[in-house]
């Protein structure tokens, strides 16, 4: 965290990321909420969609490329880049370097820009001086660490430890928090079967932890492991964490009314 | 490549698998095991991260003059008495050993595990040929006399259970005089060892693989926890290793960094119980051992890679820790993968032995969560090289046409950020318009593959980039 960020007026520009834009707005909504309350002033760059993971993980190099230039592009003139969700962050952190490691133009762009990225909750939990977070919230929650919030973005107990400030929360853990729930992008439709399998003993984990409600800080996960709960028609609830965090959980959870 | 992969039927192999009430019980007994006893190992070296960068570091080196250190042991190799054979390809290698073997008329060949036989199918081709394989290897042996093949690189009969073996040893053992159906682990060892040991005895030739080559002293190094391996190489009058080029490494010191990650990762042992080195045939005041030593060095499209953005996958070591963590392999087993090495290791090496055509899903069967490379004690990153080898495909257009052109289309819109904002807009309506009361979505017509197995959660309502323009007229 650099020095600046004491600084309480610090533009923050928010990656929205494609499936919060689409199917999980609050995500953004909370997100900002926060931040703001924060002494943050939040902007969000108009020209974006994507971080590019659909055509890097099908192997289209080429045109991840292209798509992770215009991210670059675009996010280039703020310091400081949050994204909600630690998959899109770790693929603008960290795979960006990688697909640019040979090019002329964009090798020392994409690794400047790579330090500006931060994964929402690894960015809360580093922010000095903070104040606890003051949600209403109250239940019992488990958090499913998403493969690349563990694997890249590194965050495991900072979710817990802001969790934890929020005096009505339980957590209970998972008893398997470091195996994959069987998303993986275009694979749980490529797959599905074998994401079945996966996927449903994440929900059978879930439902034998005790808890009510499940967080974590991956839409794509939140999806999968909401859907398959759906489908066998389990009751616990889907939400991303930064909805606690934020106190917004008047909306609905995650494929429910 | 003698041995026909069938990667290209994953899908179905998986299916089988997934169905296979007695395989999923197999793998749900081992698969805890391993992988908590790999954690307290490593809780009990707490250098363990230095050692595996060291470990790394020695391969990295060796492949930079891969060339020079290979000649070294050949030249150590011969110093001491023994003959190396160099095999370009399967057909070379097993074309060599066949000739060594008819040249001393051998019929009966005894074998320590070696994945590089299965990799060339030597079985098949001895048995051709009129020469007799006798597996040594507790798990190969039981998967030789079932009529299968290894499902695990380092436990290969893993697919199997206890209940399994003791029906299988029952079967084949009974005509040999053990009547007695065994029920214990400990007896059905027993009764493995008591049949092997008659045909150690019978042995003309002996062949096992090597965890190292090393070129300092020509000494070819076997890792084991049965003793097999020693009474395969030993008691015949003629030894032959079979290995390939990436098992070079410059010292015995290398050796013993590596074997300091090598255990831990595979058994959760600090050290197997054998570490055994063969330096040349047997000397003139040794009691025992072979007349010939032989080593036969394998590439079989290895030296391919070297200097490729894949080049990474040659440090493996052949631990099994990447299978045992990864939940894909937990749930479909090794015999899904279609060929020699399964799981994560062979998501990213089968492509470079059998072509990416014959093996294209491997690399795809994977939600990239990464847990392999953390385990992987030679920092190999497993999901970046199976992500190599999608591009691969991507560049020889194998995937469907279809799913390309979806792609191209998804690609063309992010590409356009009015573009995409407006249909991105318009899809969100028309799903939020049609969303029933309920909040999801049992069945989408063009997301089946997701609907198939689980609801689609509906979405929220409009965007969220266009309520921000609503609300935000003015923003950057």
């Amino acid at each position: 965290m650099n020095n600046e960020l004491k600084n309480k007026k610090t533009e923050i520009a928010l990656f929205v990321t494609c499936l919060v834009d689409l199917f999980r707005p609050s995500v953004a909504f909370a997100t900002i909420k926060l931040l703001k309350e924060y002494g943050y002033t939040v902007v969000v760059p108009k020209a974006q969609s994507c971080c590019g993971q659909p055509a890097y993980n099908s192997g289209d190099y080429e045109g991840a490329k292209k798509v992770a230039s215009a991210v670059i592009n675009e996010f280039d003139k703020y310091k400081n880049v949050i994204v909600p969700s630690g998959s899109c962050a770790g693929m603008m952190a960290k795979h960006y370097v990688d697909l640019f490691k040979d090019d002329p133009e964009f090798s020392k762009k994409s690794l400047i820009f790579s330090k500006k990225v931060q994964e929402l909750i690894s960015f809360l939990s580093k922010i000095p001086d903070r104040k606890k977070l003051h949600s209403n919230f109250k239940g019992t929650i488990t958090y499913h660490d998403s493969c690349s919030s563990l694997r890249e973005a590194g965050v495991k107990h900072q979710a817990r430890e802001l969790l934890q400030e929020i005096k009505g929360l339980k957590i209970k853990e998972l008893k398997h928090t470091e195996v994959c729930c069987g998303f993986g992008g275009t694979f749980c439709v490529k797959y599905p079967q074998i994401s079945e399998r996966m996927v449903s003993e994440k929900v059978a984990d879930a439902e034998a932890s005790g808890a009510e409600i499940l967080l974590s800080g991956d839409l794509g996960c939140l999806m999968n492991i909401a859907g398959r709960a759906s489908r066998e028609g389990k009751k616990i609830e889907c939400r991303h964490v930064i909805e606690v965090m934020a106190d917004m959980t008047s909306v609905s959870p995650i494929g429910k009314k | 490549m003698t041995v026909n992969p069938t990667s290209n039927n994953f899908k179905e192999n998986a299916k089988k698998a997934l169905a296979d009430e007695n395989l999923q019980a197999a793998l749900n007994n081992l698969k805890g095991g391993l992988i908590s006893k790999r954690k307290e190992a490593i809780k009990r070296l707490p250098e363990f991260d230095a050692i595996s960068t060291r470990a790394k570091n020695i391969k990295d080196e060796v492949f930079l003059d891969l060339d020079f250190y290979l000649e070294k042991f050949e030249k150590k190799t011969i110093e001491y008495g023994g003959v190396v054979h160099w095999a370009e390809d399967a057909n070379d290698a097993k074309n060599i050993i066949l000739e060594l073997l008819k040249s001393i008329n051998a019929k009966i060949m005894t074998k320590g595990k070696t994945l590089i036989s299965e990799e060339i199918g030597l079985n098949e081709f001895l048995e051709e040929n009129g020469i007799e394989p006798v597996e040594t290897d507790l798990g190969e042996y039981i998967v030789q006399i079932a009529g299968e093949k290894p499902s695990h690189i380092i436990a290969p009969a893993l697919h199997k259970t206890k209940e399994n073996v003791a029906d299988l040893f029952h079967e084949i053992h009974s005509p040999l005089g053990y009547k007695e159906r065994q029920n214990s682990a400990s007896a059905l060892v027993a009764e493995a060892r008591s049949v092997l040991r008659k045909r150690y005895l019978e042995a003309d030739a002996g062949l096992t693989g090597a965890n190292f080559l090393v070129a300092e002293t020509g000494s070819t190094a076997i890792v084991t926890n049965e003793g097999n391996g020693d009474l395969t190489q030993s008691l015949p009058k003629m030894h032959i290793v079979l290995a390939t080029i990436d098992k070079v490494v410059p010292t015995l010191e290398d050796v013993s960094t590596i074997l300091r990650v090598l255990n831990p990762s595979a058994t959760g042992q600090d050290m197997a119980t054998y570490v055994t080195f063969s330096t040349g045939p047997k000397r003139r005041d040794d009691n025992a051992g072979p007349d010939q030593f032989h080593v036969v060095i394998l590439d079989n499209g290895r030296s391919d890679l070297i200097g490729t953005d894949k080049q990474d996958v040659l440090r493996c070591i052949r631990c099994g820790a990447c299978m045992n963590h990864c939940p894909v392999y937990g749930i479909v087993g090794g015999h899904a993968y279609g060929w020699v090495y399964p799981g994560p290791i062979g998501a990213a090496l089968n492509p470079a032995l059998i072509g990416i055509e014959k093996s294209h899903h491997l690399p795809n069967a994977s939600t990239f969560c990464g847990r392999c490379e953390e385990v992987c004690p030679m920092q190999i990153p497993l999901p970046k090289i199976m992500r190599h080898w999608r591009n691969e495909e991507w560049k020889k257009k194998i995937p469907k046409y279809s799913v390309r052109l979806v792609l191209k289309l998804w690609l063309f819109l992010v590409l356009n950020p009015v573009l995409y904002r407006i249909v991105s807009s318009i899809f969100v309506r028309i799903l939020s318009f049609f969303s029933p009361q309920k909040g999801y979505f049992s069945n989408l017509p063009f997301a089946s593959g997701w609907t198939s197995v689980r609801d689609f959660p509906a979405p929220e309502g409009k965007s969220f980039l266009s309520q921000w323009e609503e609300e935000h007229d003015d923003n950057k």
